[in-house]
């Protein structure tokens, strides 16, 4: 229980560090582009959008730096980020909460298929050091040193242009209505499968690599040695013994390596033009939507330190050791 | 703070003093580390010679539009009937002045921060690695291209300097908890005892065992930072004026280059990112299994025979490289 408290307590600091970065980053900035922004839309913006907007960015000269931070606070803590420009004159909570879902959905089903698969793969690949899988790792190297938007772009010119077996951009039909019924579930999913599909193939390597050398790291431990000179079957000394003491690093690894995954995840959906979150942060950098842009940065942010604390937790349950150190 | 960067970092560019010359020879036998070197040296002289070589003018337009590869253009050519060969050699430079650049900054960093928090421990330790935490779990790629689209000139050292600031944590981490195994070992101690002052057992004593480490977080930044400066420049952030492989990929993308059928526009660039990203990483390989002989393949010798328990040939104890689940935490 202590342990989860304390992770707890670390993610609210790493949370409240990173909001004080977003609120930093514009004042540090040379210029006022954000002010240029206003200017151009300045007979549309009613009052309170200028008020809020002048918080969230420090327009306000007259005040000081920690009035402005306060501010800032408040409207953060009220669900106000300001006006989008991109999709005038929606508020960014708005756009952000219609993406989310497909950012989230995205990252989720494909994290855990290259999760499970790469960890399957790993096993075994550590436990048959020297057979035929090591062929694998040189082709596992190259792909995940493949940018995850460039193999979207293969995957695009190959199976949506060459042979037009999926559609090539977009997240579901746009003929239909988004409602939770059969047709737009399987025109999402039909969708989804490209980008799925390049998301999986380039954060697998990762997987297996890591599950691999703890493999091979743990198959030389005395316990192993032991469960197999008790004469249990290879498959229960592989996965009972070795692969569950093996798969700890790998879980912690799993939090840590959240960031990079949901940042891959971002560059595909720009690629695909897939309605999520990264794709909305495309048109915010090409329409300089700073509103939007810091929205984004906040909401993953804040997403990938949620799903940290839950890969901690699970760590916790899975990890007796922590439970008692506690 | 420049001075005392110069300071501590002096010692990781050299060679580690103390390794004898058989070990270090084994480290470049292995054919992963020859190849990875090999494919990295190609792409230096590129991006040395890059623009001598390119056969056209990079920015040039002609009239031979949107041409597969042929002998005169040998990676076909863009809408605009620019020469994608000489685009990607002369994009060459920024991609690897850029990945080295931020890669060295991110390192010196790490090496500050993570050496001196598993050194001193107590409350600055505390402090240091929650700060080394905060950046770990923070995604880096969309808080780069924040900062990149806020400043009007983004110049490449600027980037690479954005990328170091996002990327410094993960050796930190590294390097603080080898520091924290290397710092109660014995020959440590008996420094201590002779009178050695703290600066010299750091940078004598402890950072040479470290060199390793160093250099594989070294490694590891690079091909982060390569992959975040394409990625920049693709996303539209970076000077797109400027050229990178990066900057053919945005060039491509945003002219329909898929719909046209015009794969070489963007296949080439595509997998000159991938060919170098596998070199370093092969030199990283090199170097884990230097530090950490068991990860070794049975490369050469009787290939049949299949690894078992019992079959693992290195003794357990003195493994230096990869610090133990109770160390790192």
């Amino acid at each position: 229980m202590t342990y989860v408290l304390q992770r707890l307590a670390f993610y609210t600091v790493t949370a409240w560090a990173a909001i004080t970065i977003n609120f930093m980053i514009p004042r540090l900035m040379p210029g006022d582009p954000v002010e240029a922004l206003m200017s151009r839309y300045q007979g549309q913006l009613d009052t309170s959008a200028i008020a809020s907007l002048k918080a969230l960015f420090g327009l306000d000269e007259n005040k000081s730096v920690w009035e402005q931070y306060t501010d800032y606070w408040s409207h953060l803590l009220d669900g106000d980020l300001g006006l989008s420009f991109t999709f005038f004159p929606t508020p960014v909570g708005e756009v952000i909460a219609q993406a989310l879902p497909w950012t989230l959905a995205l990252v989720g089903i494909t994290t855990l298929i290259s999760f499970l698969l790469g960890t399957g793969i790993g096993v075994y690949s550590g436990w048959r050091r020297g057979s035929w899988l090591d062929a694998l790792l040189p082709v596992t190297t190259f792909i995940s040193a493949v940018p995850y938007f460039w193999l979207g772009l293969i995957a695009i010119a190959l199976f949506a242009v060459k042979w037009p077996i999926f559609p090539f951009e977009g997240g579901y039909d746009n003929s239909l209505v988004p409602a939770f019924d059969w047709p737009f579930i399987s025109s999402a999913l039909y969708h989804g499968v490209l980008p799925g599909v390049t998301i999986v193939l380039s954060a697998i390597a990762g997987w297996i690599l890591g599950m691999r050398n703890m493999m091979v790291t743990v198959s030389s431990e005395d316990y192993v040695m032991v469960a197999q000179a008790k004469g249990l079957s290879e498959r229960r000394v592989m996965f009972g013994y070795a692969a569950r003491n093996a798969i700890l690093p790998n879980i912690s690894g799993f939090a840590l390596s959240l960031g990079f995954i949901v940042s891959g995840t971002l560059l595909v959906e720009m690629v695909f033009n897939y309605p999520g979150i990264g794709f909305q942060l495309l048109q915010a950098v090409g329409a300089k939507d700073y509103p939007l842009m810091q929205g984004v940065f906040l909401i993953i942010t804040l997403s990938v330190l949620a799903a940290n604390l839950l890969a901690d937790m699970a760590y916790a349950l899975l990890d007796p050791r922590t439970r008692k150190e506690a | 703070m420049s001075v005392i960067t110069t300071d501590v970092t002096a010692p990781a560019d050299v060679p580690a003093p103390a390794a004898p010359g058989r070990a270090r020879l084994r480290f470049l036998r292995g054919g992963k580390t020859r190849t990875g070197l090999l494919i990295l040296a190609f792409f230096a002289v590129l991006a040395v010679a890059g623009p001598w070589l390119a056969p056209y003018d990079p920015d040039a337009m002609s009239d031979d539009l949107l041409q597969a590869p042929s002998a005169a253009h040998w990676f076909g050519t863009t809408h605009t009937g620019q020469d994608v060969l000489s685009q990607i050699l002369v994009g060459t430079r920024g991609v690897l002045v850029v990945g080295f650049l931020a890669g060295f900054l991110a390192t010196v960093l790490s090496v500050l921060i993570g050496v001196t928090s598993g050194f001193l421990g107590g409350a600055a330790d505390e402090a240091l690695s929650m700060l080394s935490n905060i950046f770990l779990v923070i995604p880096g790629l969309p808080l780069i291209i924040i900062i990149a689209s806020f400043v009007e000139d983004t110049t490449d050292l600027l980037i690479a300097a954005v990328i170091a600031l996002t990327s410094w944590a993960w050796g930190s981490r590294i390097l603080r908890a080898q520091t924290l195994s290397l710092r109660r070992r014995d020959y440590v101690e008996a420094a201590r005892a002779t009178g050695e002052s703290t600066w010299r057992i750091i940078l004598f004593e402890i950072m040479p065992n470290l060199t390793a480490v160093i250099a594989s977080g070294f490694v590891g930044t690079v091909i982060f930072a390569i992959l975040s400066e394409i990625t920049l420049a693709f996303i539209g952030v970076a000077d797109i004026s400027h050229w990178n492989w990066g900057t053919v990929l945005f060039w491509a993308q945003s002219n329909q280059a898929l719909a046209q059928g015009a794969w070489w526009w963007f296949v080439p660039a595509g997998l000159c990112i991938a060919l170098l990203g596998t070199a370093l990483t092969l030199i990283n390989f090199g170097i884990d299994e230097f530090v950490n002989p068991r990860l070794r393949s049975s490369a050469g010798g009787s290939r049949k025979v299949r690894m078992r328990v019992g079959f693992t040939p290195v003794a357990r104890t003195g493994t230096p490289g990869k610090p133990s689940k109770e160390q790192s935490e």
